[in-house]
């Protein structure tokens, strides 16, 4: 009984773990090779999932809704990259904080003018409905599967991306030195144009693939940065390998510690006090645990190679 | 610590004409004082109300200048002190202690606990890490609160007192909440130019031209910033004792990132590092927010790309604005 449920959240953990991956590893791509801190990136998981709700309810097919929601999200992103993110690359980090909140003030309330501020959701795909059987009295359901299968499989074919292919192998040296790439005869503002339009994706993917099972509400993607900056954290700033640990990490930290955490406390503590205790200590569980690796290792767990 | 003076580099921060730096911040303290005299005049009541709160939110947007501008380092988590200042008032309020005199120390002791914590970890990391993690911190505030059921939780807490001196009610006229309020930012404003005129403050300014030099003089970095971030953080619990009395309710939403952000903000508009402009940052911020909202319910649409256009087309803010009207050039 109580070994199914862990089994459940495990899973569970695991399925949010990679949907953080995928916000992350756009964050961390842009950053480790633009040097570029982009908080509008939660409100372009935003718009992927939003464009989800309209191209799916559109179309009346899931997979075309995703795939014209995704050309969407990269518009929407290529043609924000070009009115505003150009313009920051040369600037402090101040700046560009400042300039992408601005954009997530805007963008937030757009949606909310657009879409209205009530919760909206997709509809599991037919073909993606039901359960699966774990074992006796486990069911588990298939969508979840699908998205932890194509979480992993995105983080592959980004994996093999960046270490087996000549663009990767760009990535990885304007990661380690934008200048001297450049000074090779690269055209950076390209690369940057390519590492951007990929990040937009993996973002406005990883919200649309969240849209049938999470409700979509202005303001989603506030939640989900800051998380994805725990997980950068965690893991190591500008690194996809450490982006994927971390997220595992917070996924499964956060996770099991809310379903958890009130039994462990009720070991020592009277009911209603753990009540109270858990709530407020499982939401605070993965800053502790962000506050314990950096105690440790300051730049993280596996940090990029060849930054400072 | 050592003893001998500190690097030359500390002065050379930020040259600025020094009438400007003497007088404005004198300007602004003046008009400040006037206001309630408008009033009389015939300027609508609600100005008090939105001038007393933006006097409060200056003394959270000061705060974060002496770290941000300061010091160098972008906390994005500053809303969480002015939340810490809020519930702890509100919670010894609702339990029956609206005294002053019990309130302040311990709200000042709260916020310097966290902010000495957090600041520990925080500061074991630079740059974009740094700018992260107070976010993290904040948000963890932020859900702190919101889990906190025996104190409202997500709908947080309405305070049918305020806070009392000796168990006067000096809170409750509004003229005098008004002058509360003031005397408490000029005060704050004191204390922070005479910490960065200080030793202590020549470090925190050298250190973030060039920490490195700094710390082979023979300074602890790290501690001087820590010092630094506990001051701003006691500061701004100080900001939010005098929001949950302006209110009379406290709630999660006053440690929301966003609110950091908006801190930020004020700082930038202002102009970065020189104190009186993040006063100035914070009065035209609320102004602005309270015009627009005055106007549309969706006002962000206008204020988030005003906020994108700022930063793309200006530099300096409105201090830096100042100073080259005055024909010279801010750093």
């Amino acid at each position: 009984m109580t070994l199914s449920l862990l089994i459940v959240q495990l899973l569970n953990g695991l399925q949010f773990g990679v949907l953080l991956f995928l916000v992350a590893a756009g964050l961390t791509l842009v950053f480790g090779v633009m040097d570029f801190i982009n908080l509008a990136h939660g409100v372009q998981y935003m718009l992927g999932a939003y464009l989800a709700v309209t191209f799916v309810s559109l179309t009346g097919s899931f997979l075309l809704g995703l795939v014209l929601a995704l050309a969407a999200a990269l518009l929407l992103g290529l043609a924000l990259e070009f009115l505003v993110f150009r313009h920051l690359y040369e600037r402090d980090h101040l700046d560009q904080v400042l300039a992408t909140f601005g954009l997530i003030l805007l963008l937030n309330q757009a949606v909310k003018m657009i879409w209205g501020a009530a919760p909206l959701s997709v509809p599991v795909p037919e073909f993606l409905s039901g359960n699966v059987r774990l074992m006796d009295g486990i069911l588990y359901p298939v969508y979840r599967f699908a998205l932890i299968a194509a979480g992993l499989g995105v983080g592959a074919l980004l994996w093999f991306v960046v270490e087996k292919t000549r663009t990767g192998m760009l990535l990885r040296a304007g990661a380690s030195n934008a200048p001297m790439v450049s000074a090779l005869g690269v055209d950076i503002r390209k690369l940057f144009m390519i590492v951007f339009a990929f990040g937009t994706m993996l973002a406005g993917f990883a919200g649309a693939m969240a849209a049938p099972i999470l409700s979509v509400e202005p303001g989603m993607g506030d939640t989900v940065l800051i998380l994805a900056f725990v997980v950068i954290v965690v893991g190591g700033i500008g690194s996809i390998r450490g982006a994927f640990v971390g997220a595992l990490i917070v996924g499964l930290v956060d996770t099991l510690g809310r379903s958890f955490m009130n039994d462990l406390l009720r070991l020592f503590m009277a009911p209603a006090s753990a009540r109270a205790t858990g709530a407020a200590l499982s939401s605070m569980l993965i800053y502790l645990v962000m506050a314990a690796v950096l105690f440790v290792r300051p730049e993280g767990l596996l940090p990029a190679k060849g930054r400072s | 610590m050592a003893s001998h003076p500190a690097n030359s580099t500390a002065t050379a921060a930020r040259p600025q004409a020094p009438t400007v730096r003497r007088l404005a911040p004198l300007i602004i303290f003046a008009l400040l004082a006037l206001l309630p005299l408008g009033s009389l005049l015939g300027l609508p009541g609600h100005w008090l109300t939105l001038v007393t709160r933006a006097m409060i939110f200056a003394i959270a947007a000061l705060s974060l200048d002496l770290v941000l501008g300061i010091g160098g380092l972008v906390s994005f988590g500053h809303a969480a002190f002015i939340g810490i200042g809020a519930y702890g008032t509100g919670i010894l309020i609702s339990e029956g202690q609206a005294e002053i005199l019990v309130a302040l120390p311990v709200v000042l002791l709260a916020c310097a606990i966290f902010a000495a914590v957090t600041g520990y970890v925080s500061l074991r990391t630079r740059g974009v890490a740094f700018i992260m993690i107070t976010l993290a911190f904040g948000q963890m505030a932020f859900y702190f609160a919101q889990a906190l059921s025996a104190y409202g939780g997500d709908d947080g807490l309405t305070l049918y007192e305020k806070s009392t001196l000796f168990g006067r009610e000096i809170f409750a006229n509004r003229t005098g909440f008004y002058y509360a309020a003031l005397g408490t930012l000029a005060v704050c404003y004191w204390l922070a130019r005479r910490l960065v005129a200080s030793r202590f403050g020549r470090v925190l300014r050298a250190a973030r031209e060039n920490a490195v030099r700094v710390t082979v003089t023979g300074y602890d970095v790290n501690r001087v910033r820590l010092g630094a971030y506990v001051v701003s953080g006691m500061m701004a619990g100080l900001s939010g004792f005098l929001l949950a009395n302006q209110t009379d309710f406290v709630s999660p939403a006053y440690m929301s990132w966003s609110r950091s952000g908006e801190l930020i903000f004020m700082v930038v508009l202002g102009g970065v590092g020189s104190l009186y402009g993040a006063i100035l940052g914070a009065l035209a911020f609320l102004i602005t927010e309270d015009v627009l909202s005055s106007l549309t319910q969706n006002w962000k649409v206008i204020f988030g790309p005003l906020i994108v256009l700022f930063v793309l087309f200006t530099h300096g803010g409105i201090a830096g604005l100042v100073a080259k009207l005055r024909g010279r050039r801010d750093g």
